[in-house]
């Protein structure tokens, strides 16, 4: 099962298995990650799942539809490497994921 | 001091389904809503998102399913109390007891909560400084535009409202447009007026960049912009317009003691009872083994509520179940045939 990081913004991290087909969101949901609070629960319509992607990882992600760009917009301090966690689909290719949560979502 | 058979919290779809299955079953209900429409998510996030997973409606748009449950429950005649937010909740013997913001209160041997993930608040800038300045010098939206004329406005935002505002407050006042990326999302008419009015300097476009801080420390005069690469800028503003857009915060409904963990309320499946007697919270708010966060999940959940609803309102009575298909009273109350006595 491919493992996700999950580094919060004090800098604790946490490792778990998540499975392929699951999002990165759901993946941090099912293992009690803070900081993720995914209020809409995946449908791009909140902000509230916003991460940042570990730069070397950022560009092996597809690239996010204008969807998920407007709702970037909205996010607490977006940088380049943000992204929506329920929007990132896990897989064999993300083995070794690792993902920072922002120090807030709202 | 409004007497109900039910309040119900939220505008949303389950909330207005609710007021169907209670209005079938002969009970009245009072909708409070902190939005100023109805609808909920549905019209506040995605009024023209598709739809597919709505029993027998292939593909429908969050507002087109508000107005569709909105006619279905037209009969019903529930009253609605938009722009108001529930503030306090009392036990009154078998009673609730409810306040809200505007003072108006409610009592009622049942009260559904079916808030969604709670109540529209505007999203704030990053910030923490421009607290003191809010109302003042920093607005999350547009009541009337004349108190922003001949000012120095920056205007944070990408999307319609942002760009909507910056070009109206451009006839009247200086305007700074700023924004995360380069990238601004609006009609092509609306990008090209953005375009021209900055081509005659009537306008200041700052991509991409963010709020860093503001200079003055009590004052707003002027705040510092930097972009993910430490550049920075200094601009002036003496006014600052953020359209973040809306999230939800669950509000006072977290202090009234329902067990809430990670925003969602514990309910019992057989009636979506909460904790406590006659509190009900059906839809997005509610969580038990195996909860889908779908519209009709909420519609299930509403039918089950009603029933206990139904029992604690009209304890003397014998509850009945009946198909809407056969039952006379049913029909009645739906407004299909005319009352016998009539």
């Amino acid at each position: 099962m491919p493992k996700i990081t999950y580094i919060e913004s004090s800098g604790k991290s946490k490792t778990v298995d998540v499975s392929s087909g699951l999002s990165v969101m759901e993946g941090a949901i099912q293992n009690n990650i803070p900081g993720i609070d995914a209020d809409c629960g995946g449908s791009m319509a909140c902000a509230t799942c916003h991460v940042y992607v570990q730069e070397e990882w950022f560009n092996k992600l597809s690239k996010p539809e204008d969807g998920e760009q407007d709702m970037l917009d909205m996010a607490f301090e977006p940088k380049k490497n943000s992204r929506l966690s329920c929007q990132i689909l896990v897989s064999d290719e993300l083995d070794g994921l690792i993902v920072t949560t922002p120090t807030k979502q709202t | 001091m409004i007497k109900t058979d039910v309040v119900i919290i939220g505008a949303g779809p389950v909330g207005l389904f609710s007021v169907h299955q209670l209005g079938i079953k002969g009970l009245k209900a009072e909708v409070i809503d902190n939005l100023d429409k109805i609808g909920g998510q549905c019209i506040e996030l995605y009024p023209d998102k598709p739809i597919y997973d709505i029993p027998a409606i292939p593909e429908c748009s969050g507002k087109s399913l508000t107005d569709r449950l909105l006619k279905q429950i037209k009969p019903f005649k529930a009253n609605f109390h938009l722009n108001e937010k529930v503030q306090e909740l009392k036990k009154d013997n078998n009673l609730w007891q409810i306040k809200t913001n505007k003072g108006k209160s409610f009592i009622s041997p049942n009260v559904i909560i079916a808030g969604g993930v709670g109540s529209f608040v505007p999203r704030k800038l990053p910030l923490k400084e421009l607290e003191k300045f809010e109302g003042k010098h920093v607005f999350y939206s547009v009541d009337n535009k004349d108190k922003f004329k001949d000012k120095n406005i920056a205007i944070f935002g990408g999307g319609d409202s942002a760009l909507d505002w910056a070009l109206e407050l451009s006839k009247i006042a200086k305007v700074s447009l700023i924004h995360r990326r380069n990238e601004f999302r609006g009609t092509p008419h609306t990008l090209s007026e953005l375009e021209k009015l900055k081509k005659d300097g009537k306008i200041l476009i700052k991509t991409p960049f963010q709020i860093k801080s503001i200079n003055e420390g009590n004052k707003l005069k002027s705040i510092t912009l930097g972009d993910d690469d430490g550049k920075k800028e200094n601009i002036e503003a003496d006014t600052i317009l953020c359209f973040f857009g809306l999230i939800m915060q669950l509000g006072p409904i977290a202090e009234w003691d329902l067990n809430i963990n990670k925003k969602v309320i514990p309910v019992n499946t057989q009636n979506f009872e909460t904790n406590k007697k006659g509190i009900f919270a059906v839809g997005d708010i509610c969580t038990y083994p195996g909860k889908l966060k779908l519209i009709l999940s909420g519609f299930h959940e509403a039918a089950l509520a009603s029933v206990e609803c139904f029992k604690r309102a009209r304890p003397n009575e014998k509850y009945r179940f009946q198909f809407t298909t056969s039952s006379k009273e049913i029909q009645e109350r739906l407004g299909v045939i005319k009352k016998i006595d009539d």
